[in-house]
């Protein structure tokens, strides 16, 4: 009986063992990025359309301030409240002295240089999408920002969720590198997805979530959410229920004016900030894509 | 043994009326107040529409109409509001509202914001009537006013 019992454990030891070698950190060589060259100037296109400051800046920063990345912000969920940390350019408090491969490995595998899984309140679920040349131009302009001392403060978050090993079982079940949209696409509407689903990361707020916090696809991609800090909610995207023209979604990126001339609050206002820097035709594009919602189930 | 039934029956009888009652008090009548600042912030969005469809060149520029429109807008942003956000009338506190309880919490900075938007709406006022390069240029600032208080005060949809 006894030998019984030790064989079971010792079983139970390898399987846990597999299991946390099957989901650990992944990370990709430097191959991935062989032969590109930075473009800061393209990089900073990208730093907008995917939003990094508007969770990375301090707590209700304006303005110029709003490019120090120094953290802070909280992030509240029915997993513990997540705090953004420091991403700017400083070596010792935030991540001047990452390379363009651990910036990469971050934001496609959610793993850091140091070989940890980031929760995914850091939308690399969306951000995986992004392609080597962007996310090699988006490290070359983070190093033209302002650096800054502030130390990122600890998330707070209670157990089990707090076991970060939990988070690559996690990764294996929600973990998606291919588009959501498939199909024929439009040149406009595949820039729109570039944008809306890679580096805007709309999903992580407007597409329902699944018990354990995996965005839902198919006919739910897009159809609104509650708001994971408690209050109200996230429109639902998708035709019908979005019936706005093209012009006027144009329009609320641009002015933040809705066709009512209600204008834009909470952090979409952040989103529309953003949005009214790009080219108008990414604007365009990205309403192009919202018109070609719902997928099918 | 038929004493402990009924008791526990009251017992449970008692319990479900202080549910109802408990229920009933998460749910007041909704606040007058909350009706005539929603009131006010249609009339915003009306006067705001006649000027953007200008401003978009989806109607044709009138001086005149812009110039009402325009002026109205400046008379709302600057009525006393300080009636209209009783305690207690925040979207914590009570149902049919999205005005976010850090409002009460940060009142120097709304009536900064205010007083933002009433400038801007000033500017609006001004401008309007000259033509329709300045009408144009006096929109954007007034979306930011509004949405600055949206931003910061205001429950996502």
């Amino acid at each position: 009986m006894q030998r019984f019992l030790i064989r079971v454990a010792l079983l139970g030891l390898v399987a846990v063992a597999a299991g946390l070698w099957i989901t650990r950190p992944k990370a990709d060589g430097a191959e991935v990025l062989a032969g590109l060259t930075a473009d800061a100037g393209r990089g900073e296109m990208v730093f907008t359309a995917a939003g990094c400051a508007s969770c990375h800046m301090a707590p209700e920063a304006e303005g110029e301030a709003r490019l120090v990345l120094a953290g802070g912000q909280s992030f509240p969920s029915p997993f513990g409240s997540f705090t953004a940390p420091n991403i700017s350019p400083d070596p010792a408090e935030g991540i001047g002295d990452w390379s363009a491969l651990e910036l990469w490995n971050a934001l496609h595998h959610g793993t850091s240089p140091d070989g940890q899984h980031y929760y995914p309140a850091f939308p690399y679920a969306s951000y995986i999408r992004m392609e080597p040349q962007a996310v090699v131009d988006l490290h070359a302009y983070l190093q033209t920002l302002p650096a800054d001392a502030t130390p990122s403060a600890p998330h707070a978050v209670p157990f089990p969720f707090n076991i970060r090993a939990s988070l690559g079982g996690w990764k294996m079940l929600f973990l998606r590198p291919g588009w959501v949209m498939a199909g024929d696409l439009t040149a406009e509407e595949a820039r729109g997805r570039v944008l809306a689903e890679a580096m805007g990361h709309c999903a992580e707020c407007h597409s329902p979530r699944n018990a354990l916090g995996g965005t839902k696809t198919g006919a739910d991609w897009l159809t609104g959410a509650p708001n994971p800090a408690g209050r109200g909610s996230f429109p639902n995207l998708t035709p019908p229920a979005l019936d706005w023209s093209q012009d006027e979604l144009v329009e609320y990126f641009t002015s933040g004016f809705t066709p009512e001339y209600d204008v834009v609050g909470g952090h979409m206002a952040h989103v529309v900030e953003n949005l009214a820097q790009l080219p108008e035709s990414d604007r365009a594009a990205i309403a192009a894509y919202l018109k070609r919602l719902p997928l099918d189930g | 043994m038929r004493t402990a039934r009924s008791l526990a029956l009251g017992l449970a009888g008692a319990m479900l009326a202080a549910t109802v009652v408990t229920a009933d008090s998460h749910a007041p009548a909704p606040s007058p107040a909350i009706k005539a600042r929603q009131a006010q912030m249609q009339l915003y969005a009306f006067n705001l529409g006649t000027l953007g469809a200008m401003a978009q060149e989806k109607a044709p520029y009138d001086a005149e109409v812009a110039s009402v429109a325009a002026k109205n807008l400046a008379a709302l942003a600057h009525l006393d509001g300080s009636l209209l956000w009783p305690a207690g009338t925040d979207a914590d506190s009570v149902e049919g509202t999205r005005a976010l309880p850090d409002i009460w919490a940060n009142f120097p900075d709304v009536a900064a914001k205010a007083q933002a938007l009433q400038e801007a709406a000033d500017v609006m006022a001004d401008a309007a009537g000259t033509d329709l390069a300045a009408l144009q240029a006096a929109m954007g600032p007034l979306g930011g006013a509004c949405g600055a208080c949206h931003k910061a005060y205001r429950v996502p949809d």
